[in-house]
């Protein structure tokens, strides 16, 4: 007997739906009500838009009747807050656009659109995606669906926990410095972060835009391959969007693991790793050799460096796209203001949240004058040094693998006030944001009964060996099924 | 904590970050006038019971990147784009339609088509 709709993957709906096994309608409904039956206790969703969804599923239907409709027709997903829906509210996590309904769509919500996919609803999120615990949404954090008491990770946590507790079969996440992977890999689910410029950033709200980039969250790699041919390509409309050509991502899902050469971080085993954390992705590595792939340890002598490369790039830039947001042509706006200096800082004072003027105060301060050489330009070539280190290791290796997460989820409010710790979340992942390279999160164990991830980074446009890397380890094991207790 | 001394277009003009240090020194910390500084230029007005937490957590902050004066970056490149590549331009040619009422719908206050903010001209 099939498993029930929630447990299903996106490629098993896909199959579902094509045979006539049930319809988007049905299937939207069962999702929708998961949604009203448990959203109240994740806090995974800030606006559900349950009759758009009902509509676009009945217009699937329809046209798989005709013989029409897309690779995802009928298929329900979650869009991360941070995209631009047209007419429907766009809150990015942040009291600032508490009202703002976006005038038009992101690219890769027209782009999913176009394929057929029925959107269920917006998912709560850091605000501006400045967050590893979803802490720091305005709409309050997001419950881990393993436990309640703990964070899903962040930014992009709701997105994370709405596919964990199978309230969607997957979800759009964005990756500045981890959003995508350090949540997925604390809640159990995939997580892929494509290469920097293959998915368009166009009508994503910016954070920092020489590191910001789409991806999806997800049940299984193979999902990812399927939602990454439809949102990856050149867009006009993006200025750092790279024409290179589109794959089929779902031929990597054919390829062995025998042969792939895995590079293993020295630096990422190091004294900052918990120990049973290190211990389930050393076991997962061991399967991968096990399987035909070949480990080579690989040195990268500039990597403990990528965090406080990433805490001066990343807030220099959000402090230069956040400077749109002046009380004036949208997004919160002060009252009574005494003059035009007043409205700004009012504006922006009242309409951020503390994370948020804390990295735009940085932002400005390593770029302002006097500074920016000691700062800025010196984590720029930083970041250079960074990039030679995985560009060298790539000349001996298809994919390095290590853990996402120095640890398993946290719990609400442990690291909250120290914004060091919190930031150390990000120790793993940051540096293929710094390089542009794509990387990947797949559950590989459990530790005290919270999820733990295997990451996965490529060379640039190298996503086919991640997913193949992934893909294979999940056919070898199935820690990608797991389910949280309450969700099954 | 917008100093309310003087205008704002002044303000704009005088403003900096003072330096408590030698350019070529990284700076240790920050101090609640530095902060202020910070903060006006960034437009940001901080209550008072986040002001000294903003000084604390902002001093930390600056001080976790300091590590990165160790580096050795000596006829190091800095990074313009992390798959090294230039810049795209676009054609030259008018391609969006004017929807200033569809966009105005989300302003915060306007009339006639214009934006409304408080008078700057006397």
């Amino acid at each position: 007997m099939a498993r029930e709709l929630h447990q299903q993957t996106l490629t098993e709906l896909a199959a579902g739906l094509e045979s006539g096994d049930f319809s988007s309608v049905e299937l939207t409904e069962a999702l929708l009500a998961r949604v009203a039956d448990h959203d109240g206790a994740l806090n995974a969703f800030i606006t559900v838009t349950g009759e758009q969804a009902l509509a676009a599923a009945k217009a699937a239907d329809e046209a798989r009747a005709a013989g029409k409709g897309g690779v995802l027709n009928g298929l329900p997903l979650v869009h991360k807050d941070i995209f631009c829906t047209r007419d429907v509210l766009t809150t990015c996590g942040s009291r600032m656009l508490e009202n703002f309904v976006s005038p038009y769509n992101a690219t890769v919500v027209d782009k999913l659109a176009d394929a057929g996919a029925v959107v269920l609803g917006k998912t709560n999120m850091d605000e501006f995606a400045m967050g590893s615990s979803n802490e720091t949404s305005y709409y309050g954090p997001v419950k881990n669906p393993w436990h309640l008491d703990y964070s899903p990770g962040g930014s992009s946590g709701g997105s994370a926990a709405a596919v964990a507790a199978r309230l969607a079969p997957a979800a759009t996440g964005t990756d500045t410095g981890g959003s995508i992977r350090q949540p997925a890999a604390l809640t159990g689910t995939v997580g892929l972060k494509p290469t920097y410029g293959r998915v368009s950033r166009y009508g994503m709200i910016a954070f920092a835009s020489s590191l910001d980039q789409a991806g999806v969250i997800t049940r299984s790699s193979a999902d990812a391959a399927l939602l990454l041919g439809v949102m990856a390509g050149f867009d006009e409309r993006d200025s750092t969007s790279i024409d290179h050509p589109v794959p089929d991502y779902t031929t990597a899902l054919s390829q062995p693991v025998d042969g792939l050469r895995i590079g293993v971080v020295k630096q990422h085993f190091d004294a900052g790793l918990d120990e049973a954390t290190g211990k389930a992705v050393r076991e997962a590595l061991a399967v991968l050799e096990a399987n035909g792939a070949k480990l080579i340890d690989v040195d990268m002598p500039n990597i403990d460096l990528s965090v406080p490369t990433y805490y001066v790039v990343a807030p220099a830039e959000c402090s230069s796209n956040l400077s749109r947001f002046d009380g004036v042509r949208f997004g919160h706006r002060a009252d009574e203001p005494e003059d035009l200096f007043d409205l700004y800082c009012r504006s922006r004072g009242e309409g951020f949240g503390a994370e948020v003027k804390r990295r735009v105060m940085t932002g400005t301060y390593v770029l302002s004058a006097g500074y920016y050489d000691a700062y800025y330009l010196k984590a720029q070539q930083v970041r250079h040094l960074i990039a030679d280190d995985f560009h060298k290791a790539f000349e001996e290796v298809d994919v390095i693998a290590g853990p996402t997460s120095p640890t398993p989820a946290f719990r609400l409010g442990d690291k909250v006030d120290d914004p060091i710790t919190m930031y150390l979340n990000d120790i793993y992942t940051v540096g293929a944001n710094l390089a542009g390279l794509p990387g990947v999160s797949t559950p590989c164990g459990f530790v005290d009964g919270l999820p733990v991830g295997l990451h996965l980074v490529g060379p640039h446009w190298g996503e086919e060996a991640l997913i193949r890397c992934a893909h294979n380890y999940e056919q070898l094991t199935d820690w990608h099924f797991a389910c949280p207790e309450d969700y099954s | 904590m917008c100093a309310r001394a003087r205008t704002g277009v002044e303000r704009g003009r005088a403003e900096g970050v003072s330096h408590k240090k030698k350019q070529q020194e990284f700076p240790v910390s920050l101090d609640k006038d530095q902060v202020q500084q910070i903060a006006v230029l960034a437009r940001l007005r901080l209550a008072d019971d986040e002001f000294a937490e903003t000084v604390d957590k902002l001093s930390r902050i600056v001080d976790f990147v300091d590590q990165l004066s160790q580096a050795d970056t000596t006829d190091v490149v800095p990074m313009a784009h992390p798959l090294d590549v230039a810049q795209r331009l676009r054609a030259d040619a008018v391609t969006e339609p004017n929807e200033r009422d569809r966009f105005q719908e989300n302003a915060p206050s306007t009339q006639d088509g214009l934006y409304l903010v408080p008078k700057v001209i006397e």
